[in-house]
């Protein structure tokens, strides 16, 4: 019988992929570790390789072919014996989608044959808040003029828009870390930046996030305004007495001679599936340090305008972005340059009942809980903190004045998190408004786990807020 | 090409001499063929009045240290305090030759003695050891953490060694705005063993930045000896494996400290990169004022002070030039009384006003 070959997912959250191009044609002998096709996504270019020996029956997609679904059959094999033309018509009983159609993408994952697994979409915790970050906020945003035409665009993509902007319009500002130039970007944040800009101002450095952590410091410090990416903030945590100890700190100790304009930009939080060295969100450890501007965005253009305002801020600013937004399309303004006010959090949708404050990839599921809640008679406001330092109290106080109950959703532990820090200054600040404890939606107080199930266990979803949020509207 | 420090005036046969000794003898070895390195650094000639100049600077440190030790004492000066006393040759030999238009400087906690080297006036940084609101840094720095943005002295850092990734820092600053400027880049040999110093010498020669690491060598990291912490004890060799080029220099003789830092300004000038220069020092307090200093006997340190101190040697060389005593003297005298009002300035100089808390946190307004 013949074997499916299925488009391969490059990624955890991999949903679909161009196509680019095939290597074999129907009727080539191919054996095992021959490359097949080539595979893009906007994350990367990967070969797609043939595990098993056989002879190219029947090529179903065509190269060039955009948005083809994970799992898609792809192509069929037949194996050593076989007739390759009569193994064809195989695929025709397939009853995956074709790449153009509308497909139901639950069906296609329960395809399956004992020998090839289909790509299976496993439950895991990242896919819970991956696919919330569907959600786009439900206000509109009062910084963007009214009637402005609007770009769908990734969080990847504003993200290098900021940057190129800013270093269009400044010549001090340039981009250093690991794999920003040639490779474009471990995560293409950085994509086409060398070639605008040049290996001058777009700088790959070796793996030695202490030593360029405080190169890029430095450089601040001397006048320069550098960006200086982590593959991800995991890293940082070999960088971070530079952030915390010369960067924040010297204005103070030099009486304000010493300014430090520079960005500490990349990944923070949990991703899919990399474990417990590579899960951890560190907002509440920068957000703790006083002489640090703290940034989170949840979307792209939020991504953008701040990234802009991050790069022109006089003062050291730890930007911190997410993975698993990074592919996540949002409207971003068409503007000749949008910058956002740093330490203003943002109203992503109007509420009477409760507020949900979240921040990061927490918004999207503190507005799937909201949209769920409005179904069951619960009016949720929720509120994109944006800046954790300084932090935007008056809206969070605003907001709780007029819903009187409170819900905070960190996607990061429990501990000394942002979470505690809201739960505390509404205890101090906003008491007589509260009707009910303050409640917060956090990740279990474990190193992340690997094993998908328990992955799904330790991370927020939607259904902990929808229940946090009950609690506190004292239903159920 | 690498001489051993042989100081005239070493105090050989006791502990220092062990320490010295039991370092390998280079003398005869053949120079590393592959590439070039630059060239054996002379004495610098001075003239009468650039000797009598580094005098004056060294004598400045000296007393405005001792009067620090005495204010530290007393109670005026609180937490940490580093004193520069026994390493005057080297601030001063080294900074002497910089261009202050375009060079920077960066260094650790002991930085009195740097900030002294620049000219900058000793009341304000007193003030700023007895924290007040007319220090250097407004008195919320203190002793470790002075800066001169205008002088372009860069700090005054307490992390060891984290001085050395910022000096990098700098130093790319001075390649990508193309100003021509070097860093000089202080560190002590126990900074010498922190790992961001070689992430730092890596991407420092991968991009041949204009950078003098200078390891001034004072042979005890707190209360260890060099050759009880590092298992390469010549540390002016710590570059080979990046290729940085390295140069021992007599840290107590200040002429030698001038020749060695001209020889290392023509070569990272010349684009060729980044150059390591270890200057042998001593110093005579404890590593801080909280330092009883038992980890070397009193005849060590008493050796050292008698046979080679950087401010003696200057002195006899002046005597030698036939400056008078009577000069000398006067010479002496003026730097009492400036190191005197300095230390009345930062006595009777008001604390910061309480609002200052607050200030320079962050730089705008959010």
């Amino acid at each position: 019988m013949a074997v499916e070959i299925k488009m391969p997912a490059l990624s955890p959250t991999m949903e679909e992929g161009t196509l680019a191009k095939w290597l074999v044609k129907e009727g080539d002998q191919v054996k095992s570790g021959d490359i097949m096709a080539e595979i893009e996504t906007d994350k990367a270019t990967m070969e797609f390789e043939a595990v098993d020996e056989g002879t190219v029956a029947k090529i179903l997609v065509a190269e060039g072919t955009d948005n083809v679904k994970v799992g898609t059959v792809i192509m069929t094999l037949a194996a050593e014996g076989e007739d390759a033309s009569a193994a064809a018509p195989a695929a025709t009983k397939d009853d995956s989608p074709a790449p153009q159609a509308k497909a139901d993408e639950k069906k296609a994952d329960k395809v399956e044959d004992s020998a090839h697994p289909a790509q299976e979409k496993v439950d895991t915790g990242a896919r819970q808040l991956f696919e919330a970050a569907a959600h786009k906020a439900e206000v509109e945003n009062p910084e963007v003029p009214a009637g402005t035409e609007m770009v769908k665009t990734t969080v990847r993509e504003a993200l290098r828009d900021a940057m190129a902007e800013e270093m269009r319009a400044d010549e001090r500002v340039f981009v250093m870390g690991e794999e920003v130039a040639q490779y474009q970007g471990a995560y293409k944040v950085t994509q086409g930046l060398l070639d605008e800009f040049g290996d001058k101002r777009v700088i790959d450095t070796p793996i030695t996030e202490y030593g360029f952590a405080g190169v890029g410091t430095g450089a601040a410090m001397g006048g320069l305004r550098p960006i200086v990416e982590f593959m991800t903030f995991n890293f940082a945590m070999q960088a971070i007495d530079h952030i915390i100890n010369s960067a924040a700190k010297t204005n103070y100790m030099s009486g304000g001679q010493m300014r430090c304009p520079i960005v500490f930009r990349g990944p923070n939080g949990a991703a899919s599936r990399v474990g417990a060295q590579h899960s951890q969100n560190y907002a509440p450890w920068y957000a703790s340090v006083p002489g640090l501007i703290v940034i989170a965005p949840y979307d792209a253009q939020d991504a953008k305008g701040l990234l802009k305002a991050a790069i022109r801020s006089e003062d050291p600013v730890v930007f911190l972005e997410n993975e698993l937004l990074y592919g996540r399309s949002f409207d971003v303004p068409k503007l000749d340059d949008f910058v956002l006010p740093i330490g203003k959090a943002r109203i992503m949708r109007e509420g009477k009942d409760v507020t949900i404050v979240s921040y990061s990839i927490g918004v999207g599921l503190a507005l799937e809980a909201a949209e769920t809640l409005a179904g069951e008679g619960i009016d949720a406001e929720v509120i994109d903190l944006r800046t954790l330092r300084p932090l935007d109290r008056k809206t969070v106080l605003k907001s709780l004045a007029k819903t009187n109950r409170i819900v905070v959703v960190e996607e990061g532990w429990p501990t000394c998190s942002i979470a505690s820090e809201i739960a505390a200054f509404v205890m101090e600040e906003g008491f007589d408004d509260l009707d009910a404890p303050i409640l917060r939606v956090t990740d279990e107080d474990v190193p992340l786990p690997y094993a998908a199930n328990l992955e799904k266990l330790a991370l927020i979803d939607a259904a902990k807020v929808v229940k946090a949020v009950k609690k506190v509207c004292y239903k159920g | 090409m690498k001489q051993d420090y042989r100081h005239p005036h070493l105090p050989y046969g006791n502990e220092v001499f062990l320490i010295v000794a039991k370092a390998p003898v280079r003398t005869n070895e053949p120079p590393i063929p592959n590439r070039e390195r630059p060239a054996e650094p002379q004495p610098f000639e001075a003239n009468p009045e650039q000797l009598l100049q580094f005098y004056k600077e060294m004598l400045l440190i000296r007393r405005f240290e001792e009067k620090a030790g005495q204010l530290y004492g007393l109670g005026f000066i609180g937490g940490f305090c580093h004193l520069y006393i026994g390493q005057e040759a080297v601030a001063v030999g080294l900074q002497s030759a910089l261009d202050g238009e375009r060079d920077s400087v960066i260094t650790g906690y002991r930085d009195h003695g740097h900030m002294l080297a620049y000219g900058i006036d000793p009341k304000v940084i007193m003030a700023e050891l007895t924290g007040r609101a007319a220090g250097i840094s407004k008195g919320k720095g203190g002793s470790m953490h002075m800066f001169s943005t205008e002088k372009r002295f860069y700090g005054g850092h307490g992390i060891v060694g984290a001085q050395v990734s910022l000096g990098t820092g700098l130093a790319f600053k001075h390649k990508y705005s193309g100003d021509g400027g070097v860093c000089l880049a202080y560190f002590g040999d126990g900074a010498a063993n922190q790992g961001q110093v070689y992430e730092s010498f890596n991407m420092a020669e991968l991009w041949k930045l204009p950078i003098i690491f200078v390891i001034e060598n004072n042979q005890y990291a707190m209360g260890t000896s060099v050759n009880r912490a590092s298992s390469e004890d010549q540390l002016y060799r710590r570059g080979e494996s990046f290729r940085i080029p390295g140069i021992q220099v007599d840290g107590m003789d200040v002429l030698a400290c001038r020749g060695a830092a001209e020889e290392a300004l023509a070569w990272v000038r010349a684009g060729k990169g980044p150059v390591i220069l270890e200057m042998k020092t001593y110093r005579y307090r404890g590593h801080s004022m909280s330092d009883p200093a038992k980890y070397r006997s009193r005849d060590e340190v008493q050796a050292v002070r008698d046979k080679s101190d950087p401010i003696e040697h200057v002195k006899r060389l002046l005597t030698e030039q036939g400056v008078k005593e009577e000069e000398l003297k006067k010479v002496e005298q003026d730097i009492r009384k400036t190191v005197n009002e300095a230390a009345d300035f930062a006595e009777s100089t008001p604390e910061p006003e309480v609002g200052e808390l607050y200030t320079d946190v962050l730089v705008e307004t959010y």
